[in-house]
């Protein structure tokens, strides 16, 4: 079983309007310990992108991106 | 009796006793409901007014009423504070601690609270005018600030009021204009993300105007430390600003209360975004700040839930099911200056569009924030 079948955290982030999947997952991130997998689910396009780009930037890492049915799995680990 | 409790006499708290009187009218004068806020502080407070104080065009005695003369008196009001929420036994516990409430249905509207401590540094050299005491003391600071940077930093995620961080930016560019002060401070703000705001619609137009009032931006920009010593912001992206003047959304924090209830693990309560009811326990919803649902932690979604939740409650306490439910509604007004204003209107998954700014909608704005008190009265 890998990190991503398991994560410790489930952030559903489907349909945010506002502050958005990557606000949610900040606001998160900052409550939890290293090593931490979290998975934000979200179905806005653009955080499959924002949201790798942000976590290259403050230095976690991103495990794997996974396209659903009707929304984006992306998969990190807290550093 | 069945009995309804309501937990904080804030917007979404005095709003929903207010609608549940009114519906519930009658079965209240049988006596067979009854209708208890509980709040702590003897004043509402409304929060909107803390923009304008820094500015010296309010100030914070003009956003406190007493609650008891907002409350419809079929409404049994409590002033003290909820300790504990048992959603096993259905009850609460007060600091009093003598008194224990029973309740048949539970709301929680117990706002948010502010946490600068959070970020090591900030409270010694930040300001903020999300709270009485910080508005105050910005306001004196402004008054003598005559150069230098001032920074707007958006440290706390989630924060209240998706417009206030961009609002205080472009306000406070205005008000120095007209001191003649404008040319020498240095303005600069900073959001978390890649961009100026969460919604993309506010984002490109927060950056015009920025550009357009020579407004600095600075995003990806997450506040680790302050040192309130050097006047330097340190982020978790690596990166170091110095400032003069830091005026910071501070982090915010949901309540212990919800912790200890087992209702939400940072003190949000984790809730069905349209029906409200707490995940974890039954006979519990919340509304407000508190509330953890996706969209903006704002006075209008407050009411808006407030109003779902009444219905739900009024039908529960007739027997009926329960069938109204939140569709994300919110509406924000966006101050473009001192006197220009806009407002965006949206639901969940949906991206809003901003207007062009006019000085009607700030009258709009500062008339909504007046006619508020016959809002929370539940008559508009
Ligand atoms: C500077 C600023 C500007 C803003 N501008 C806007 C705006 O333009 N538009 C907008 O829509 N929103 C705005 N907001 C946000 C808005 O004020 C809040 O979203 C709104 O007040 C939330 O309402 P609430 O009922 O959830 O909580 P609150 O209004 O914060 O009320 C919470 C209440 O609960 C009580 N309480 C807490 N814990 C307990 C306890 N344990 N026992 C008993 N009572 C308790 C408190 O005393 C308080 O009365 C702004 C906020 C700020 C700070």
């Amino acid at each position: 079983m890998t990190d991503t079948d398991d994560p410790d955290v489930t952030i559903d982030s489907k349909d945010a309007s506002c502050p958005g999947p990557l606000m949610d997952l900040i606001g998160k991130v900052k409550t939890l310990d290293t090593g931490t997998v979290v998975e934000l689910q979200t179905t806005a396009r653009n955080s499959t992108t924002d949201v790798p780009e942000w976590l290259e930037e403050a230095g976690h890492e991103l495990l794997e991106i996974e396209e659903r049915d009707e929304y984006w799995s992306i998969y990190l680990e807290v550093n | 009796m069945h009995r309804i409790a309501i937990v904080g006499g804030g917007t979404g708290g005095t709003v929903l006793a207010n609608r549940l009187a009114s519906e519930l009218q009658s079965e209240i004068e049988a006596g067979d409901v009854e209708v208890r806020l509980i709040t702590a502080d003897p004043n509402h407070v409304y929060k909107p007014t803390f923009l304008y104080v820094p500015f010296g065009k309010k100030t914070v005695d003009d956003a406190k009423r007493p609650i008891e003369e907002l409350v419809d008196r079929r409404v049994t009001l409590t002033i003290d504070e909820v300790t504990d929420v048992n959603t096993d036994r259905n009850r609460l516990s007060l600091a009093d601690r003598t008194t224990r409430l029973h309740y048949d249905q539970l709301v929680l509207a117990t706002g948010a609270t502010l946490e600068p401590e959070a970020v090591p540094g900030l409270a010694e050299g930040g300001h903020h005018f999300y709270g009485p005491d910080g508005a105050e003391r910005l306001r004196d600071e402004l008054a003598d600030f005559t150069e230098g940077h001032l920074v707007l930093s958006v440290v706390g995620v989630p924060h209240m009021c998706p417009a206030a961080p961009v609002e205080f930016p472009l306000m406070v560019d205005d008000w120095l204009r007209e001191r003649g002060r404008r040319e020498d401070v240095e303005i600069t703000y900073t959001y978390p993300i890649n961009r100026a705001h969460g919604l993309e619609s506010v984002a490109d137009w927060a950056t015009d105007l920025f550009e357009e009032r020579d407004i600095s931006l600075e995003t990806f920009f997450n506040v680790d430390e302050v040192d309130p010593d050097a006047n330097v912001i340190e982020t978790v992206e690596g990166d170091d600003l110095e400032y003069d003047l830091l005026v910071a959304i501070p982090p915010h924090r949901g309540s212990d209360l919800v912790i200890d209830a087992g209702l939400g693990d940072d003190g949000w309560v984790d809730v069905d975004r349209h029906t409200l009811e707490a995940t974890a326990a039954e006979d519990v919803y919340a509304i407000g700040d508190v509330a953890d649902v996706p969209t903006s932690k704002a006075g209008s979604v407050a009411h808006y839930e407030a109003g779902v939740v009444a219905d739900r409650i009024a039908s529960r306490a007739r027997g009926e099911t329960p069938t109204a439910t939140y569709d994300g509604k919110t509406v924000c007004f966006l101050e473009a200056g001192m006197d220009e204003a806009t407002f965006i209107e949206f639901t969940y998954g949906e991206e809003p569009y901003v207007r062009e700014p006019s000085t009607p909608i700030h009258w709009a704005k500062l008339g909504y924030n007046e006619s508020y008190w016959l809002t929370a009265r539940g008559l508009l």
